[in-house]
């Protein structure tokens, strides 16, 4: 059963994998005047969803144990305004902002963990009440939007790390390719998670609590402890996600982020997790982040439609994996059926 | 003495005492505060008074929770894109009485056909919805989150991004007054709508069919009862009647407002539908509850306002509130506290 579950998100992973290929390639033939074949083309993708794809990374560790969580867009505005206020209004350093922000995250996943596996509510309506609250706060901290200009936030910001290729431009200059350490600490994560996912012990749990929690709990394990763990580690990534994210946008305002939970929720789901959990994993979800960027560099770089289109064609890519999955879910639910008669 | 305590302790477990207590409570804050809160008077041929503005607020909010009811009634979940979907008849209403124009003084279609498409529209919404939870067993709210999201979308493109304002008297007449009746129409449109669907869940089965399939979408279906057609129908009825509202919303404005028109009506809904006792994990559902969970938010929304709290800040208030109810309805919570009296009353009976 275990094999073919995996085998069953490998098929949706490689889909994912073949669909970026795919749209990227299909960009750079479109798109070969305008620049989306350089290299940096494709590192951009990673500089301005860093913060997307660490906040996704938790998401994918709750959508695993059958929860999940729509308040990590108004979190990330919090954490942004936050950081903004305490760096520009209070004058505070940027490392007090960051762990502000960390805590601010570790907060909110203790709380709605909590609520959710301790009392037993449906983490729906707790991250629903979240999200409003983050959003609120947000507005409570600041009305108007600060941005940042600490020295050693931008420095941080704005640090590039050149990497060893580049290309010439059509005037004979070498150009070189850079990223960002938010880059490095946002595929870190990738990696840990990824890790901890496949041999760690809690690792190994959370996809039996989303498999099946009855089974879980008769095979001994603690599910709700286990499912509290996975709350308070997706708030914290959601906590650092939002750092990264601020150090991409230097500024907070009311409005930042949103929607951004259907972003991180469409990445984990088009990479491969299943909504009704115990399947999945972050390399998926990192390609559906880079599916999403790409989306949204296809549709700026069209330049005349509205920003608009990003946000409909990833809803629509989203319905179109739902609908996936559960044919997919619904077919090897025969063929066990067949087996079993 | 011994049966004065029995009925208090009835009373207590009415169904619609909670909700009328808050309601109470929320209305008391109030007169302490403004003590001509309950003052109605008559300006310019209008009723005019706070408890009016709350009353008339509330219009949309009852529609809405009303469809909420049923919703969460049939499948254990929220419809969230309650707010997204009055945006987008709201739009498509207005495009089309304009004809495509930022800003017209006259019609370019009837408003009756233009409501009616703005309607429509909501239900292919509903209907969308519908598939997504009831066929493919999608949880309810990451089926909705995908209007959510997308919704406001669409409204930005119907309208092309811009505000588009029907500046014609006869439009107003749905968020205003009719001639010179004194009460505010959407009064009348959340009653019209109340009262059908009061009468359709007592004449027909329709409600008792939506607690079995809430209740237990399997036995349900084994006694013969369409699960997934009846589940689906919620979510059209919920999208129809959040379609109705965008309108009403819309005719207050005299425009289209996609970013804005019911902004954050989602999460008044949920909590109307959980401050009028109702298990938000579906089954038996209350009416007449919701409605005055409704009427309570409004209130308490009014009341804040009043205390000079933004409308950005709104959410955190609401959001505890929330909160504090469901864990109140939490089954771990209430056998928490079931487990305490009974610790006490053993320790009462050693003494």
């Amino acid at each position: 059963m275990k094999s073919k579950k995996l085998s069953r998100s490998g098929l949706l992973l490689t889909i994912t994998v073949g669909l970026f290929l795919l749209m990227y390639i299909s960009g750079m033939l479109i798109f070969s005047d305008k620049g989306f074949a350089k290299p940096q083309m494709f590192l951009n993708l990673f500089i301005s969803n860093a913060g997307l794809i660490v906040i996704s990374c938790g998401l994918t560790l709750v959508m695993i144990t059958g929860g999940i969580d729509i308040s990590v867009g108004s979190v990330t505005a919090l954490v942004c305004t936050v950081s903004a206020f305490m760096m520009e209004n209070m004058g505070l350093s940027a490392v007090t902002a960051l762990i502000a922000s960390l805590i601010i995250g570790l907060l909110f996943g203790l709380v709605q963990g909590y609520l959710v596996s301790y009392l037993e509510i449906q983490p729906f309506i707790i991250t629903l009440a979240g999200m409003f609250f983050a959003r609120g706060m947000t507005a409570v901290v600041s009305t108007e939007m600060i941005s940042i200009k600490n020295e050693l936030f931008l420095k941080w910001a704005k640090a590039k790390i050149v990497l060893p290729f580049g290309y010439t431009n059509n005037k004979g200059v070498y150009i070189e390719s850079y990223i960002y350490p938010t880059v490095i600490v946002a595929l870190l994560t990738v990696v840990l998670v990824a890790l901890m996912l496949k041999y760690t012990r809690f690792g190994r749990s959370l996809y039996a609590i989303g498999g099946n929690a009855q089974s879980a709990v008769m095979m001994g394990l603690n599910v709700r402890r286990d499912k509290f763990r996975a709350y308070v580690l997706d708030g914290f990534l959601t906590g650092l996600g939002g750092f990264l994210f601020c150090l991409n946008s230097c500024a907070g305002f009311v409005e930042q982020a949103k929607g951004l939970e259907m972003d991180a929720i469409s990445a984990a789901v088009i990479g491969g997790t299943l909504l009704t959990g115990g399947v999945g994993g972050v390399v998926g979800t990192l390609f559906g982040v880079l599916i999403k960027g790409t989306i949204a560099s296809l549709i700026t770089t069209q330049g005349t439609l509205s920003s608009w289109w990003v946000r409909i064609a990833l809803s629509a890519l989203l319905c179109f994996f739902i609908v996936l999955q559960a044919v997919i879910g619904s077919v090897s639910a025969k063929k066990h059926g067949a087996r079993l008669a | 003495m011994k049966q004065k305590s029995f009925s208090w302790q009835r009373l207590v477990h009415a169904r619609l005492f909670m909700p009328l207590v808050c309601l109470a409570v929320v209305l008391l804050a109030n007169v302490i505060r403004t003590p001509d809160f309950f003052k109605i008077s008559i300006n310019n041929g209008v009723l005019y008074g706070y408890l009016i503005d709350i009353i008339n607020r509330s219009s949309e909010l009852v529609i809405l929770a009303v469809g909420m009811t049923l919703a969460t009634a049939a499948s254990g979940g929220q419809d969230i894109s309650v707010g997204a979907v009055m945006a987008v008849s709201a739009a498509i209403c207005c495009q089309l009485l304009s004809g495509g124009e930022v800003s017209v003084t006259s019609l370019a279609a009837p408003i009756v056909l233009a409501a009616l498409a703005g309607v429509l529209a909501a239900g292919l919404c509903g209907a969308f919805n519908g598939f997504l939870v009831a066929k493919l067993h999608i949880q309810p709210m990451v089926a909705t989150l995908i209007l959510y999201t997308a919704g406001r979308g669409i409204a930005q493109l119907v309208t092309r991004g811009q505000i588009t304002y029907v500046r014609v008297d006869a439009y107003k007449v749905l968020g205003g007054y009719i001639g010179s009746c004194p009460i505010p129409t959407p009064v009348f449109v959340a009653l019209i709508v109340v009262i059908i669907m009061a009468v359709i869940l007592k004449k027909t089965a329709l409600g008792l069919y939506l607690e079995s399939v809430g209740n237990n979408g399997k036995a349900s279906r084994l006694v013969g009862l369409n699960s997934a057609l009846i589940c689906f129908m919620a979510y059209v009825i919920c999208s129809i009647l959040a379609g109705i509202a965008g309108l009403v919303a819309s005719s207050r404005i005299y425009s289209a407002d996609a970013n804005n028109i019911g902004l954050n009506l989602e999460m008044d809904a949920i909590l109307a539908v959980a401050l009028g006792g109702n298990n938000l994990g579906g089954g038996s559902f209350n009416l007449t509850g919701s409605i005055i969970g409704a009427y309570t938010i409004q209130a308490l929304t009014t009341t804040l306002y009043a205390m000079k709290v933004s409308a950005d800040q709104l959410p955190v208030y609401k959001a505890i509130v929330i909160v504090i109810i469901v864990i109140l309805q939490s089954p771990v919570f209430r056998s928490l506290i079931a487990g305490m009296k009974r610790k006490r009353a053993v320790t009462v009976d050693e003494k």
